[in-house]
C-alpha cells in the first residue's frame, strides 16, 4: 500500500507493462498487474512470478486507465500481457475525450 | 518524466510512420529517435551545459530538440532574427552549450567564447543514419527541457523555464496518443523559437501526425506547400492567417481541400480575418487557442463548434464567441482575479490567472511568479462570461488610466472593428496633460472602404462611454506587427504620441 504521485512510474513485475500516473487519490492505493503488485519502474521485479489467468486481458499503449470513481488515472507508456486494477479491482479503459488540435 | 518519453511511445506505436518532412527530406519515428541518441551522445562529449539552435525549421529542431532530452541539457531555441551582436550576449548566459547555427550564420559565430558551434548540415551529416543507442535518459521531471527567451521590449531578454513535468503534463493533458490517422499532416510554420513551435513538435509526434516543416513563412509558399504535402493540420498566427486569406482571395481556386483543422493563437485574431478564413473554407475546422510562454502553450481553446455556433447566432452574446478565447483544458482551471487579488465573478473584468501541471511561470535566476497555491498571474486582462468563456482584454500594461478611469483598449478595439469598414486597429494611451492619459487610435480601412474621422468616433460614442471615444484617431496602411504576429502596441503608442514620426 503506497501513496501514489502523480508523474511516477511504476511497472509490472510480471510483463511488459509500465504505467505513469496521471491522477491519483489522496489515500493509499495499492496497484497490481498481472494479479501481483506493480514496482518502481526503476526497481528489478522479483524472480519466479508469473501472470495471473484473471489478470492476463493485457494493456494496450497510450491508453488510460482508471478506477470506478475516476480518482486514481494511470497512463499506460508500455504495453503488456498482464491487466491492471486497484485494490484488486480491475481498472477500466477511459473512454477518450479528444480536445480539437490546438498546436 | 523526460520528452524522451513522447517519442520512445511514437516509436513503439507506430516507429515506421513519418515523423517529419523537411523539404525532400524526411525521418521515420525510428529514424528521428537514432538520429537523436547520436545528437545525444555529440552533446554529452561537448561538455556542454545547454543546447542552443539558431536556425529556421529543419529536421534538426526536432532531433535537437529530443536530443537536449536525451542527454538531460536544456534545448534553447534562439531567435534566428537577432544580429550577432544579441546572439553573443545570450550565448555567454547559456555558455558552455552546443550551438547548430544557419549556414549562413556559423562562419561569424564560431568564436564565440564558451561555445562549439557546428553547422546545420554538419550536424545532421553526422547524427543521420547512425546506429540505434541503448535509451538511456534522465527520469528528473524537475530538469529544465526548454529555455526561452522573451523578446526583450522592456530590457535585457528573460529566460522563460519550461520543465520536462510542465511540456509532458501538457501534452498528457491535451492530446490522445497515436489518435492521427495515417493520411494526416500538420504543417508547421511558427519559428522553434516559439513556444508553438515546440508545442507542435511534441503534440504532433505524440498524436502521430506527420509534422511537414516550412522552413521561413510566406503565404505563397505556405499554400503551395498545403496543396502539395496533403496538409490536414495547420497552427498559423493571426498575421499569416490574414496573409494567407489575401493571398487565396487573389487566386482563381481559393480551396485548400485536405484542409481539416486550422488553429490559431499567439496573437488578437482580427474578427474580420476569421470571417473570411471561415467563409473560404467552411468545411475546415478552426479552433483559437490561447496560451503563454510561461504556460507551456495552450491553456484555453474555442473549438469548432464555437466557431460555427458563434458565426451563425444573431445573439449578440453567443455571436461575440467568435472574438473569445474559448474555454479552459480540462487540466488546466482559469479565474480572474481584481487588483486586491480577490477572485471575480462572471463578466467582471481583472487579471487572468491559470493553475495547473503545465504552468510553470519561471524564469532564468528569479524565483517563481507562482503564488503561494500555485497560480500563475499572467498580466493578460480579461473576464469569463456566464458560460465559462473566457475574453481578454489585452496587457494589463497596456490599460489606459483617463482622468482617474481604467480602460482597456480591446473593449474600444472590438467596438472599432465592428465598424463596417475597419480591418484592424489599434487603440493606446497617449498623455494628456489634462486626463493623465487620453484615447488614441491607429485604424486600417478595409479594401474600398470609406470612414472618417468623426464617423469612428461617433461609432464609439454611440456604443461606449463618452471618456472611451477615440481623442485622436489616425489612419494607416497597416500596424506594425512581430514575425509571430504580437502587435507591436509600443510603436503605435510612440507615433501617436509624436515621439516617432
Amino acid at each position: 500500500m503506497a501513496r501514489l504521485k502523480t508523474g511516477t512510474r511504476l511497472k509490472s513485475a510480471v510483463c511488459n507493462t509500465q504505467v505513469m500516473v496521471v491522477a491519483a487519490p489522496d489515500a493509499d492505493v495499492d496497484c497490481s498487474c498481472g494479479g501481483h503488485p506493480m514496482i518502481d519502474a526503476a526497481a528489478t521485479a522479483p524472480e519466479g512470478l508469473s501472470i495471473s489467468p484473471e489478470a492476463a486481458k493485457g494493456t494496450m499503449l497510450g491508453k488510460r486507465y482508471v478506477d470506478a470513481d475516476g480518482k486514481l488515472e494511470l497512463l499506460c507508456i508500455k504495453a503488456g500481457a498482464g491487466s491492471l486494477a486497484a485494490g484488486g479491482v480491475a481498472l477500466v479503459l477511459k473512454e477518450a475525450k479528444p480536445l480539437p488540435s490546438s498546436d | 518524466m523526460n520528452l524522451m518519453m513522447l517519442l520512445e511511445m511514437a516509436v513503439s506505436g507506430f516507429g515506421d510512420r513519418v515523423a517529419v518532412r523537411s523539404g525532400a527530406e524526411q525521418l521515420t519515428y525510428q529514424q528521428l529517435f537514432d538520429a537523436a541518441g547520436a545528437a545525444a551522445a555529440e552533446l554529452e562529449a561537448s561538455r556542454c551545459e545547454n543546447a542552443a539552435l539558431l536556425d529556421v525549421n529543419s529536421l534538426a529542431v526536432p532531433i535537437g530538440l529530443f536530443a537536449s532530452a536525451w542527454a538531460g541539457r536544456p534545448f534553447v531555441p534562439l531567435n534566428y532574427r537577432l544580429a550577432d551582436a544579441e546572439i553573443e550576449a545570450l550565448a555567454a548566459r547559456i555558455a558552455p552549450s552546443f550551438l547548430v547555427a544557419a549556414p549562413e550564420r556559423a562562419g561569424a559565430l564560431a568564436e564565440l567564447p564558451g561555445t562549439t558551434v557546428v553547422a546545420r548540415e554538419t550536424f545532421l551529416r553526422r547524427v543521420l543514419g547512425a546506429p540505434g543507442r541503448e535509451p538511456s535518459w534522465p527520469m528528473d521531471a524537475d530538469a529544465i527541457a526548454i529555455l526561452l527567451f522573451t523578446s526583450g521590449t522592456t530590457g535585457a531578454p528573460k529566460a522563460a523555464v519550461i520543465r520536462h513535468k510542465h511540456l509532458v503534463s501538457y501534452i498528457f493533458g491535451s492530446v490522445e496518443f497515436g489518435a492521427a490517422g495515417e493520411d494526416e499532416a500538420a504543417l508547421v510554420s511558427v519559428p522553434p523559437y516559439h513556444i508553438a513551435g515546440m508545442a507542435a513538435i511534441t503534440s504532433s509526434i505524440y498524436a502521430g501526425r506527420r509534422i511537414v516543416q516550412l522552413p521561413g513563412f510566406s503565404a505563397e509558399a505556405w499554400i503551395e506547400t498545403a496543396r502539395r504535402e496533403r496538409i490536414t493540420h495547420a497552427f498559423v498566427v493571426p498575421t499569416m492567417l490574414g496573409r494567407i486569406v489575401d493571398a487565396l482571395a487573389a487566386q482563381s481556386d481559393t480551396g485548400l481541400p485536405h484542409l481539416r483543422a486550422l488553429s490559431y493563437g499567439g496573437g488578437k485574431m482580427p474578427l474580420p480575418v476569421i470571417e473570411r478564413a471561415m467563409e473560404l473554407w467552411p468545411s475546415t475546422d478552426f479552433t483559437n487557442a490561447y496560451g503563454l510562454t510561461e504556460t507551456s502553450s495552450t491553456i484555453a481553446v474555442l473549438g469548432p463548434e464555437d466557431h460555427r455556433a458563434a458565426a451563425a447566432s444573431d445573439d449578440p452574446a453567443i455571436r461575440r464567441r467568435l472574438t473569445s478565447v474559448g474555454r479552459p483544458l480540462p487540466s488546466v482551471e482559469v479565474e480572474i482575479r481584481g487588483p486586491a487579488g480577490g477572485r471575480l465573478g462572471p463578466d467582471r473584468h481583472g487579471e487572468v490567472c491559470v493553475r495547473g501541471e503545465q504552468v510553470s511561470g519561471e524564469y532564468l535566476g528569479t524565483k517563481s511568479t507562482l503564488d503561494r497555491e500555485g497560480w500563475f498571474p499572467t498580466r493578460d486582462g480579461g473576464f469569463v462570461d456566464a458560460d465559462g468563456y473566457l475574453f481578454l482584454d489585452g496587457r494589463i500594461d497596456d490599460v489606459i488610466v483617463r482622468g482617474g478611469e481604467n480602460m482597456s483598449p480591446g473593449e474600444i478595439e472590438d467596438v472599432l472593428l465592428e465598424h463596417e469598414a475597419v480591418a484592424d486597429c489599434a487603440v493606446v494611451g497617449i498623455p494628456d496633460e489634462q486626463w493623465g492619459e487620453a484615447v488614441a487610435a491607429a485604424i486600417v480601412l478595409g479594401p474600398g472602404r470609406y470612414a472618417t474621422v468623426e464617423d469612428l468616433q461617433q461609432w464609439v460614442r454611440d456604443r461606449l462611454r463618452s471618456s472611451r471615444t477615440p481623442q485622436r484617431i489616425e489612419f494607416r496602411d497597416e500596424l506594425p506587427y512581430n514575425e509571430t504576429g504580437k502587435l507591436l502596441r509600443r510603436r503605435v503608442k510612440a507615433e501617436l504620441s509624436g515621439e516617432i514620426p
